[in-house]
């Protein structure tokens, strides 16, 4: 159990910037998922932290230990690879007692921890096989396994659902979970999925290109994203973007599309007056884009014409591909007893009050009245 | 595999002949009644021609080289293919470019060096001088040096091509570099080692060149060096030229087929999900 801390962190190979000024203070407990796009630093972030490469600049503690000069072995980290990384030539009650065994742990406790993290994960049975008998899912219980038999203060995870099918990941996903919740460690995963990071934690850390965006628990980074980028990596579908200017006055401001106004709600009349002339970018996301005809009650609505190019069925919920009257393509999730079908023109009412709005030179969000 | 068994199946049929029978009829002859055998050629060679001596001498030769090599090799392959340290990549140039010298070259240089370094004393048990020319060890030595870079380049290639998962891995569960060594790389690698075992034991065993240079003294000649002098002195007693080659094919023969398991032995499935 212990608080893991990146402090002002960068990392770079040869000429290449991995991460870039990463700081973070991850609480004990905390299940923080790292998620971006491939490429983005997530996995060298965490492999820093396991002591698997060398820190350029910057300090990482965990606890109180500042651990730049400490080997991997003596962090006190377990990590879970998405390729599983078992020995292949060792049975499963190996693979999970190498660790213990290399820590000089007496046989008896030795296997005594075994089989009760046998028993927790349900793989009691596969102690005597070896890696190349068990399925793919069983490898990854294993990996499981032999990271918690080492009872570390800190768990890393490098995507390790990847090589899983959709249904057994999810069943995992739910699992790892419980588990974060039985052990009370602090848990680090890295995955690119955002449904692996919005369902798992308490934390998310955003980041692209080596450099972190937004932390804040997942109902923060889904209703009030920092930047466009956040905005539009988390939540599935995506958020629907336009190049809007702000027109109007202060007492009835609109988002002008070119080819339709929007009413901007009284709540967010302050934020964008300094913007008033100028061009913003205007983020919805499709579930608050609604069909009129079926739309909630008491939301700030404004209405706009579109044309349905495809309607895909989800069955509790339909998924609107509308093209805008200026061409502009954007997706409704709406109430699945929408009579709109391909080729019709719609009336399609958006929700202001969810709407987010962002510079677009700095591609931050534009909340003026936050810092107020 | 019929077809490469029978120039062996003739030389051992042969090598159990008459040498009355090897002149007058072909060794398909001897495997149709009346057999008439006989193991006289076997026992001359052993005991007149020094072929049990030469027999020992090929051992004592052969084992501490390819274990000397495989044990040097696999440290250094390990060292190349996993540890960071400045120059690697240089050095491992300079590795792989001493697979293109000749070794006929270096024959003259080895042998002044030998000479000047000749310890002329005794050698406890195997006999011979304690170091340089007609010396166990100095043959040892030279037999390593010239199979050292193949033997990196092949197990360094084998090494690599682990996933680096199992490494990381094993040190974050607490092992070290010779830890990681042991428990990981040298049992995943059975393959690649047996392999060069086998390449390394048969390039020694069968080496005359080497043994012929920097071994003159008769007691110490391995069965190469034996055999030739037998032609050489014997050219037409091929009863004894056959039993003596069918000697010095028996333990390269078993080792084989010893070792052949672990070629059909893919020792690495279910490392990763592949």
């Amino acid at each position: 159990m212990a608080t893991v801390t990146y402090d002002h962190v960068t990392k770079r190979f040869e000429s290449v910037v991995a991460v870039n000024d990463f700081d973070l203070e991850i609480p004990d407990r905390e299940f923080l998922v790292l998620v971006g796009p491939s490429g983005c630093g997530k996995s060298t972030a965490l492999r820093l932290l396991a002591g698997l490469e060398e820190i350029t600049e910057g300090n990482i503690y965990i606890g109180d230990r500042l651990v730049n000069d400490v080997t991997a072995k003596d962090r006190d980290i377990a990590m879970v690879f998405q390729s599983y990384a078992l020995y292949p030539h060792m049975s499963v009650y190996d693979n999970m007692a190498f660790g213990l065994t290399l820590r000089k742990m007496p046989k008896e406790e030795t296997r005594r921890r075994v089989h009760e993290t046998a028993q927790i994960l349900g793989i009691e049975e596969l102690l005597k096989r070896k890696p190349r008998q068990l399925s793919g899912g069983q490898r990854q219980r294993v990996a499981l396994g032999r990271a918690i038999v080492r009872d570390p203060a800190v768990f890393l995870f490098d995507e390790p659902l990847s090589n899983l099918d959709a249904k057994l990941r999810v069943q995992t996903r739910a699992e790892i979970s419980k588990l974060h919740d039985r052990l009370g460690t602090t848990f680090i995963y890295v995955t690119h999925d955002q449904v692996e990071a919005m369902t798992m934690a308490t934390k998310i850390a955003v980041m692209k290109e080596g450099v972190l965006q937004q932390v804040g628990t997942p109902q923060e980074l889904y209703s009030r994203p920092d930047n466009v980028f956040v905005a539009g990596f988390i939540g599935s579908p995506a958020i629907n973007f336009f190049e809007v200017t702000v027109s109007g006055t202060r007492e009835e401001m609109y988002l002008d599309h070119g080819c339709c106004l929007v009413r901007v709600p009284d709540s967010k009349v302050n934020d964008l007056l300094p913007y008033l002339g100028k061009r913003v970018i205007f983020g919805i996301r499709p579930e608050n884009v609604h069909d009129q005809e079926y739309q909630p009650p008491n939301i700030a609505v404004a209405p706009v014409r579109a044309k349905v190019d495809v309607t895909e069925l989800m069955g509790n919920e339909i998924f609107l591909h509308l093209i805008m009257e200026n061409g502009k393509p954007f997706l409704a999730r709406v109430d699945p007893r929408t009579k709109a079908r391909p080729g019709h023109t719609i009336q399609v009412a958006l929700n202001m009050a969810q709407m987010h709005a962002f510079d677009p030179q700095t591609k931050s969000v534009i909340r003026r009245s936050d810092r107020l | 595999m019929i077809l490469w068994s029978i120039p062996t199946i003739a030389l051992l049929v042969s090598s159990f002949r008459e040498p009355t029978a090897i002149a007058a009829s072909g060794w398909w002859n001897a495997i149709t009644e009346p057999f008439d055998f006989t193991i006289d050629n076997y026992e001359k060679v052993l005991t007149q021609r020094g072929m049990a001596r030469s027999f020992w001498n090929s051992v004592i030769i052969t084992v501490p080289s390819t274990i000397l090599v495989i044990l040097v090799a696999s440290f250094a392959a390990y060292a190349f293919a996993w540890m960071r340290f400045p120059g690697r990549n240089v050095l491992f140039l300079v590795v792989v470019a001493l697979l293109v010298v000749p070794l006929q070259m270096t024959l003259i240089p080895v042998l002044r060096l030998y000479v000047n370094v000749t310890i002329d004393q005794e050698l406890p048990l195997l006999g011979g001088n304690v170091f340089g020319v007609n010396s166990f060890p100095g043959l040892w030595m030279a037999h390593v040096a010239y199979g050292l870079p193949f033997a990196i380049f092949l197990l360094r290639n084998f090494f690599g091509a682990l996933p680096r998962d199992l490494f990381e891995s094993a040190y974050l569960d607490g092992a070290s570099d010779l830890g990681v060594f042991f428990r990981i790389v040298l049992p995943l690698s059975g393959l690649a080692i047996a392999a060069l075992a086998i390449f390394q034991f048969l390039w020694v065993w069968q080496d005359l060149l080497v043994a012929l240079v920097l071994l003159g003294d008769p007691d110490l000649a391995p069965m190469m060096l034996t055999i030739t002098s037998l032609v050489s002195s014997f050219g037409s007693q091929y009863q004894l030229l056959t039993a003596a080659a069918f000697i010095s094919m028996i333990v390269p023969l078993f080792l084989f087929l010893a070792l052949q398991r672990y070629f059909v032995q893919g020792i690495l499935a279910g490392a990763v999900k592949g």
